[in-house]
């Protein structure tokens, strides 16, 4: 069971079973993006609110495993009240991170260092991104003046 | 005579083997078989001995290898009670739906024709034909799926009432619900519409586990695959009636298929040569003519008793145990070996991980079956699929499994 204890870190399990700004809504929110992954039927919807270049309200729902859950719970404690452009480069830290290097930020991705482990189960690295890569999207979306998009992943996150 | 299951796994090497230091638990043969021995031994023979290519071959080498692959047509044709000549081998069951998509179905239906199709279809018996249908503006029409897992039978004769279904498709075993199709049934009731509808059932997850005769269950085409039947993967079969397949057109060109060619054009082979073009999978027949062996020796009927008295173990043991909630039929007179089931407040990825740590090999996803998933308003399940080597000794720790994901995931979740 040792495998099993580094996919199923205690902190990972708590953020599934307490789950941080999960919730179906969120006032005012500037865009909201669908992600899914029809390889393991993860579904998550995540909108933002951004005032003043601060990522200032950020809600995730959704149905899937306790990997891309507990990951977009952790992600939301992370991200939230940071600038935009201080959001995107987390969000690189935690890419890298999955891809197996070192993330220079240690302390500011916080709880979501413990999906560290993730990256030696290859099928399970995608479920981990996937909150981190709607969360992209929707930054995108914003700057884009669109306040909505739908991404099916077909593949590995990248 | 019945199924020694003890005996039949020292045939099968990869049986032997741990997983994560525990006893390898193979519950996964809906997605592929394990391979025994003799099927093993038949390819490598054809590479050590006999290596060479097929037809036209002048010396014995070749005839040796004509003979492998021919006799693998021989062996599937009286395995399934077809005739040889309507044997076309094309490297899985999805080629074979493909090849009549293409070869018949492209070529025949159009505007103001119908299709007949299911909504518990695995996506290889579905999408050949919904991308003809969109090119060739014919109209797909779906028999729905009952809450008890069934075919609706009665919404199936509204659907062909116009006699405008030219073409059916459908499954004859459930690869997601184990659902068993009553195929002479829904053939009849097809052809009543219109005399001159085909009829063509996929029946990737029967041949491997019931006694399956195409000519007593009056399709025209029926679609296997060698990798579920304890033959090697890269080879499967469109079985259909010749006089169909004479009417059809080839999907590749090229080598071997042909009769005469000119600079402008070409004249076809024969069925069902016209239908292979190329050098065809040589060791794949030589495994298939061994693994079709193996079946026979076992008996379909003995192979489909034990299925149905082991499929009745696990079901009642996964109806007794808290939180799972079984999908499609359940009684095993109604259905085959797969057996797919939702673990409450549990991912069926994290359920898949808590077995794997175990030595339990299950599938988890939609089965490639997304348009029953959505029916059934569910993303995913767990598949537990049985076949000859596993018995009750495989019920424990999937059991032990699934418990541990709900102490892990289910409990004390708040949301």
């Amino acid at each position: 069971m040792g495998e099993l204890d580094a996919l199923y870190e205690e902190i990972i399990l708590d953020h599934y079973r307490s789950p941080r700004n999960r919730a179906p809504g969120l006032s005012g929110e500037d865009a909201q993006v669908h992600h899914s992954n029809p390889l393991c039927g993860d579904e998550l919807d995540v909108r933002i609110r951004i005032r003043d270049g601060v990522l200032d309200g950020l809600a995730y729902d959704g149905d899937g495993c306790s990997i891309s859950l507990a990951s977009a719970s952790a992600m939301s404690v992370a991200v939230l009240g940071r600038p935009v452009e201080d959001v995107l480069g987390l969000v690189e830290e935690f890419r890298l991170m999955m891809h197996g290097e070192q993330p220079g930020r240690a302390d500011d991705l916080g709880d979501s260092m413990v999906f560290e482990g993730v990256a030696r189960f290859p099928v399970r690295v995608k479920c981990a991104l996937l909150g981190w890569m709607a969360l992209r999207d929707a930054i995108d979306t914003f700057r884009r003046g669109d306040d909505a998009n739908d991404v099916t992943h077909e593949d590995q996150h990248e | 005579m019945p199924i020694d299951v003890a005996a039949i796994r020292t045939e099968f090497p990869t049986l032997a083997r741990e997983v994560r230091g525990e006893r390898l638990v193979y519950l996964d043969s809906a997605a592929t078989s394990q391979t025994p021995e003799a099927v093993l031994a038949a390819m490598e023979r054809y590479y050590r001995t006999s290596r060479s290519n097929v037809h036209r071959g002048v010396y014995l080498l070749a005839e040796e290898a004509t003979d492998a692959y021919e006799g693998a047509r021989t062996a599937l044709a009286r395995l399934v009670g077809a005739d040889p000549r309507g044997v076309v081998f094309t490297k899985n069951a999805t080629e074979a739906c493909n090849l009549i998509a293409y070869g018949y179905v492209r070529r025949t239906l159009g505007p103001g024709d119908a299709l007949l199709c299911t909504v518990m279809e695995h996506h290889a018996n579905m999408v050949p034909f919904v991308h003809a249908a969109n090119d060739r503006g014919f109209e797909v029409r779906y028999v729905p799926v009952t809450e008890d897992g069934h075919l609706d039978l009665a919404e199936a004769a509204r659907l062909v009432a116009d006699g405008r279904v030219r073409f059916a498709a459908f499954t004859h075993v459930s690869n997601t619900l184990g659902t068993i199709n009553d195929v002479p049934g829904l053939a009849a009731l097809v052809r009543d519409a219109n005399p001159d509808a085909v009829v063509h059932v996929d029946g990737t997850q029967a041949v491997p586990h019931l006694p399956v005769d195409v000519a007593a269950l009056g399709v025209d085409s029926y679609a296997l695959t060698g990798h579920k039947m304890f033959g090697p993967t890269g080879i499967g079969a469109l079985v259909a009636d010749p006089a169909l397949l004479e009417r059809m057109e080839p999907m590749l060109t090229g080598g071997e298929m042909i009769r005469d060619v000119t600079l402008t054009g070409a004249t076809w082979n024969d069925v069902p040569h016209r239908f292979e073009a190329g050098t065809p999978m040589i060791a794949e027949a030589a495994g298939l003519t061994a693994a079709v062996a193996f079946l026979e020796e076992l008996g379909p009927d003995a192979v489909r008793a034990h299925e149905v008295e082991l499929g009745a173990t696990f079901l009642a043991a996964l109806a007794d145990a808290d939180g799972i909630t079984v999908h499609g039929p359940t009684t095993m007179a109604e259905r085959g070996a797969a057996i797919s089931f939702s673990v409450d407040g549990v991912h069926p990825h994290d359920v898949g991980a808590m077995l794997d740590a175990r030595g339990v090999c299950v599938r988890v996803g939609h089965h490639c079956c997304k348009p029953l998933m959505r029916e059934l308003g569910i993303n995913a399940t767990v598949r537990a699929s049985l076949h000859v080597y596993n018995d009750a000794d495989d019920l424990e720790p999937l059991l032990d499994g699934l418990a541990a994901a709900r102490a892990m995931f289910a409990v004390g979740r708040s949301a």
